[in-house]
C-alpha cells in the first residue's frame, strides 16, 4: 500500500550518556542513559512510574532539555536544529492525543504539512492517503475529533505523526486510555502498519506485556532513570540481567515467553498414525518408533479420532477400540501459550497437534513445553513476527 | 472648573399638553410624537459601549498574551483592575474630571477600566482552559510557541473570551447610562432630563435594556458563527 | 505640565478639606461639608445598602439553594443573570421614581432588585459545583434533602454565595450613590446637587464613595477567605484566590 514500503526513509537513534536534572532534584531523572535503536526498529522504553522513561523520550525532541550527554538522530545531534524545526520531523503521539478540537480531521493531519509549506493538493493527497492507510473512512476527514469515538480519534493521532513522514517516531503510552479490547486491535493493525513502514520507534510504556508484545528491542529503567537491561525480548525473558528485571518482568516470564511462540516452531513429538485395519505388526513397528507409547487411531485423511486402547491391538488387525477421545486438538498455528492452556483444562497428558488440513502432526505435552523452555531459542521471535504471519 | 452635568430636577413635560401628559400617565400618543428626541441619545450610547468595549478588549488582548508567557503578570493586572472595578462608577466618573476635564473622555476612560477587568479574565481563563495534552501535542509537532497561542489557544479560548465580551457589553450599557455624571451624553441623560415622568422613562430606559439585549444576541451569534466545531457533537 | 498638575492636587485637596472641614455652601447662606454632615450621609447609604443586602440575601439564597439541590434552575440561573447586567441601575431607580414615588422604600426596593442576580447566580453555581458523587454518596448514606444542603451543599457552595454577596454588595453600595435621585440622602447627595456643594463637594463625596466601595470589596473578599473550609482552599489555591485579592505577603503562585 503506497510508495512508503519502497524507500525506508527511517533513521537510527542513538542516546549517548543522556543525563536529565531538574533544578533543585538531589537524582537525576535520566541518568546517563546509553543505548542504540536501529533504524526501523521499535525501542520500547519500560518501567515503574517515576523512572524517567517518558522523560527521556521526551529529550529525544527536546520537549525536555538534555541537562548532559546527547542525542543523535541519524548521527545528527538533536540540539543542531531549533526545537521547532527538530520536532517537524520527528512524529509525536501521546497518550491523550491532544488533536485540536477547533479543527477538522484533515486539518488536525495537515498540521506539519502546513507548517512545512505544502501545497493543498499535495496536502489533500496526503491526507487520503493516511485515513486510507490506518483503516478509516474518506469523509472522516471533514468531521471534527470530538464525533470520533476513542479508538478513531488514536489512529488519527497516528496518522498525524505520520504525515511528513518522519524518520523517527515517539510514542507515550499510545494506547493507555483505550479499552483492552479496542488496545489490542491498536496494537495489532500498528504493528502490521510498522511491518510496511518500518519506522524508528521510541515507544513507551508500562505495560510489561506491551512492551514485550510491541518491541523488537526492550529498555527496562529503573527509578532514577538508570537503564537496567536492554534487550530482545526473548532474550529479556530468558536472560533477566537483574534481581530488577526478573521482578518487573515477572514471576510468570516462562509463560511470557510462550506467547511469543507458536505450536510449530518447537520440536514436538512424533505419534503413530494408524489407521483402521493396519496390520497390528506394522501398528506395532510404528509405535517402537513414536515418542508417546499409545497409538493414535486416524480416518483415512489423517484425521485423529482417539487414541488407541491395548485391546485395539490385540487380533490380526487394529479395531477402532478407542480408549479416550483425541481431545484437546491443538493447531500448528496456536500461540504456545493459548495451547498450554487447552491442555492444562483437559484432564489428558497428550494434546493432539494438527495441520491446516487437520491431519496430526505430532503430539503436545507439558513435557515438550518444559524441553522447549530450557533449550535456547534457534531465533529471538517478537510480538511482530506473530502478527505479520 | 465645576461641572453641571445635571439638568434641573423639575417635572419638564416637553411637547404635547394633554391630559395624559399632565396627569403622568404611561401616554403612547406621546413617545410616537416625541420619539426622535431619543434618537441621538440612543447613538451616543451605543458610542459608549461600542467604544469602551472594543478599546478594553484590544488592550485586554495585549495584556493576556503577555501574561500567558509571564504568568507573574496575572496577579498585578488583576488586582489592578479589580481597584478599578470596585469603584462606583458616579464616583469614578468625578475622580476623573479634575484629570480629563468633563465629556467623554472621562466617560471613556472609566468605561474602559471597567471592561478589563471582566474581559482580561475572561480571555486568560480561557486561554488557562486549554487542556495540557493539547499544548504539549502543538509544541511536540513543531509549533513554536507564538503559532501554538494564535493557531490553538486563543481559537480554543473563543467561547470564554465571547463570554467576556458579552458580561463586558452588557455591564457597559448599564453603566454607559450613568455617564451623564461625566458630561457625556447617552440615554441616561435622557433619563435625567425627566426622571418623573412615565413615558420618558419608560422609553429611555427601555430603549437601554433593548440595547443591552440585542448586543447580546449579536455577540453570541458571532461566537456561533466562530465556533462551528462546538455545533456538531458525537 | 506643572499646572494641571498642581490644580490636580489642587482639587484634591480642596475635595478632601471639604470632607474634613465646614464652609459655606456654593449657593450661600449654608454650611456644607465636615464630619458630621458627612458622617450622616454614610450612614444613610450605609443603612439602604445593608438593609437592601440583607433583605435579597434572605429572598435569594434559600432559593437559590434549593434550586441547585435539585439542579432545576438553569434557565433561571442565567436568565437572572443576563436580565440584571442588561438592565441599568438608573433606568430602573428612575422607573421607580417614577411609577412608585420618592423615598426609602422605593430605594431599598430598586436595590433588592439590584442585588438579587448575583446572589441567586452565584449559590445556584455553587451549589451545582459541588461534586455530584459527594451528594451520591451522602444520599446512599442517608441523609435527607434538608440535611444534605445544610452540611454539604450549603458549606462547599459558600465561598461561592460569598463571591456572589461580594459582587451584589459593590453594585448595591455603588448604586446607593445615585439614591438621592429618590429624595434619600447617601452620599450621592452632594454629588447631584453642585449647586449647593460645588464641583469640591462632588470630588470630596465622590472620593468618600470610592473609599467605602474599596472597603467593602475588601471585606467581602477576606469574608469569602475565611468562609472557605480548610480543605477545599488546599485542594484548589488558584481557584479560591482568583477573584481580586491585595497581594498578601505570602504572593500565591498563578497556577
Amino acid at each position: 500500500m503506497g510508495d512508503q514500503s519502497d524507500r525506508s526513509t527511517a533513521e537510527p537513534l542513538e542516546f549517548r550518556e543522556v543525563t536529565k536534572r531538574y533544578p533543585g532534584a538531589s537524582k537525576p531523572a535520566v541518568d546517563k542513559l546509553s543505548l542504540e535503536v536501529p533504524a526501523g526498529e521499535i525501542c520500547v522504553l519500560v518501567g515503574p512510574s517515576g523512572c524517567g522513561k517518558t522523560t527521556a523520550m521526551r529529550m529525544v525532541n527536546r520537549m525536555n532539555e538534555i541537562t548532559s550527554g546527547d542525542i543523535l538522530l541519524g548521527g545528527r545531534s538533536v540540539k543542531d536544529r531549533k526545537p521547532a524545526e527538530l520536532r517537524r520531523e520527528i512524529g509525536y503521539v501521546i497518550q491523550h492525543i491532544g488533536l485540536f478540537p477547533h479543527w477538522t480531521i484533515a486539518e488536525n493531519i495537515a498540521t506539519v504539512p502546513k507548517l512545512q509549506g505544502w501545497d493543498k493538493a499535495r496536502i489533500a493527497a496526503r491526507v487520503e492517503e493516511l485515513l486510507d492507510l490506518i483503516g478509516l473512512p474518506a469523509d472522516t476527514s471533514s468531521r471534527y475529533p470530538s464525533q470520533l469515538s476513542g479508538g478513531q480519534r488514536q489512529r488519527v493521532g497516528v496518522a498525524r505523526a505520520l504525515a511528513c513522514d518522519p524518520p523517527v517516531m515517539l510514542m507515550d503510552e499510545p494506547f493507555g486510555a483505550i479499552d483492552p479490547i479496542n488496545r489490542e486491535r491498536l496494537q495489532n493493525e500498528f504493528l502490521r502498519l510498522q511491518a510496511e513502514l518500518r519506522k524508528t520507534i521510541v515507544f513507551v510504556t508500562h505495560d510489561i506485556d506491551e512492551a514485550i508484545k510491541m518491541g523488537d528491542r526492550i529498555a527496562i529503567l529503573q527509578e532514577g532513570g538508570k537503564l537496567a537491561q536492554y534487550a530482545p525480548p526473548a532474550e529479556l525473558l530468558m536472560y533477566p540481567a537483574s534481581r530488577f528485571v526478573e521482578d518487573f518482568v515477572g514471576s510468570d516470564r516462562a509463560l511470557k515467553r510462550l506467547a511469543l511462540q507458536r505450536v510449530r516452531d518447537i520440536d514436538l513429538w512424533k505419534a503413530a498414525a494408524i489407521r483402521v485395519g493396519t496390520p497390528v505388526t506394522e501398528a506395532r513397528a510404528e509405535l517402537e518408533d513414536a515418542d508417546v507409547p499409545y497409538g493414535m487411531l486416524v480416518d483415512e485423511n489423517g484425521r485423529p479420532k482417539g487414541w488407541l486402547s491395548d485391546r485395539a491391538m490385540t487380533g490380526e488387525r487394529v479395531t477402532d477400540d478407542v480408549r479416550s477421545p483425541a481431545h484437546p486438538i491443538v493447531e500448528l498455528d496456536d500461540v504456545l501459550r493459548d495451547a498450554l492452556a487447552d491442555l492444562l483444562s483437559s484432564e489428558t497428558r497428550y494434546g493432539a497437534v494438527v495441520d491446516k488440513n487437520g491431519s496430526l502432526a505430532g503430539v503436545l505435552s507439558l513435557e515438550v513445553i518444559q524441553h522447549f523452555l530450557h533449550a535456547a531459542p534457534a531465533a529471538s521471535p517478537t510480538g511482530a513476527d506473530l502478527i505479520s504471519e | 472648573m465645576i461641572g453641571l452635568p445635571i439638568a434641573q430636577l423639575q417635572i419638564e413635560k416637553p411637547g404635547g399638553a394633554d391630559d395624559c401628559v399632565s396627569s403622568n400617565g404611561f401616554c403612547p400618543e406621546w413617545i410616537a410624537e416625541n420619539i426622535d428626541r431619543y434618537w441621538t441619545p440612543l447613538l451616543e450610547h451605543v458610542y459608549l459601549t461600542v467604544a469602551p468595549v472594543a478599546i478594553g478588549f484590544a488592550i485586554s488582548l495585549a495584556l493576556a498574551s503577555m501574561a500567558h508567557r509571564r504568568r507573574w503578570l496575572t496577579g498585578p493586572v488583576i488586582a489592578i483592575s479589580g481597584i478599578f472595578f470596585a469603584i462606583p462608577s458616579v464616583a469614578a466618573f468625578f475622580l476623573l474630571q479634575p484629570l480629563t476635564g468633563l465629556g467623554y473622555t472621562t466617560a471613556m476612560v472609566a468605561l474602559v477600566s471597567y471592561t478589563l477587568l471582566i474581559i482580561f479574565r475572561n480571555i486568560t481563563d480561557g486561554l488557562r482552559n486549554v487542556p495540557a495534552e493539547t499544548r504539549d501535542a502543538a509544541l511536540g509537532q513543531g509549533l513554536t510557541e507564538r503559532q501554538v497561542l494564535y493557531r490553538v489557544e486563543f481559537p480554543m479560548a473563543v467561547p470564554e473570551i465571547m463570554a467576556g465580551l458579552r458580561i463586558a457589553t452588557s455591564t457597559t450599557v448599564g453603566l454607559a447610562a450613568l455617564a451623564v455624571f461625566a458630561g457625556a451624553g447617552g440615554l441616561g441623560a435622557e433619563i435625567l432630563v425627566d426622571k418623573r415622568f412615565k413615558s420618558n422613562v419608560v422609553v429611555a430606559g427601555g430603549l437601554a435594556v433593548l440595547l443591552a439585549a440585542a448586543f447580546d444576541l449579536m455577540i453570541l451569534g458571532a461566537q456561533r458563527a466562530m465556533t462551528p466545531w462546538r455545533r456538531s457533537r458525537a | 505640565m506643572i499646572a494641571p498638575g498642581l490644580a490636580f492636587l489642587g482639587d484634591f485637596g480642596e475635595a478632601i478639606k471639604f470632607i474634613f472641614q465646614e464652609r459655606e455652601s456654593v449657593s450661600g447662606g449654608v454650611q456644607i461639608g465636615g464630619i458630621p454632615e458627612l458622617a450622616g450621609f454614610t450612614a444613610t447609604h450605609m443603612y439602604v445598602s445593608l438593609a437592601a443586602l440583607a433583605i435579597a440575601a434572605l429572598l435569594a439564597i434559600p432559593l437559590a439553594l434549593w434550586l441547585g439541590h435539585l439542579g432545576r434552575g438553569d434557565f433561571i440561573a442565567t436568565a437572572t443573570s443576563n436580565v440584571g447586567r442588561a438592565v441599568p441601575s438608573l433606568a430602573l431607580l428612575a422607573f421607580f421614581i417614577s411609577f412608585v414615588g420618592l423615598g426609602y422604600t422605593n430605594v431599598i426596593f430598586v436595590l433588592v432588585l439590584l442585588a438579587i442576580p448575583p446572589l441567586i447566580t452565584n449559590t445556584y453555581v455553587g451549589v451545582r459545583q459541588v461534586d455530584r458523587d459527594t451528594v451520591d454518596a451522602a444520599r446512599g448514606q442517608g441523609l435527607t434533602g434538608m440535611e444534605i444542603v445544610r452540611k454539604i451543599e450549603l458549606p462547599l457552595a459558600l465561598p461561592s454565595i460569598f463571591a456572589g454577596m461580594r459582587t451584589s454588595a459593590v453594585n448595591v453600595v455603588a448604586t446607593a450613590t445615585i439614591a438621592p435621585l429618590a429624595n434619600v440622602q447617601t452620599l450621592g447627595e452632594p454629588i447631584i446637587t453642585p449647586q449647593t456643594y460645588g464641583f469640591v463637594g462632588q470630588l470630596g463625596a465622590s472620593i468618600l464613595v470610592a473609599v467605602i466601595t474599596l472597603l467593602v470589596d475588601f471585606l467581602f473578599a477576606r469574608l469569602q477567605r475565611a468562609v472557605t473550609p480548610e480543605g477545599v482552599k488546599l485542594a484548589r489555591p488558584a481557584k479560591a484566590r482568583r477573584r481580586f485579592s491585595f497581594p498578601t505577603k505570602r504572593s500565591p503562585k498563578q497556577a
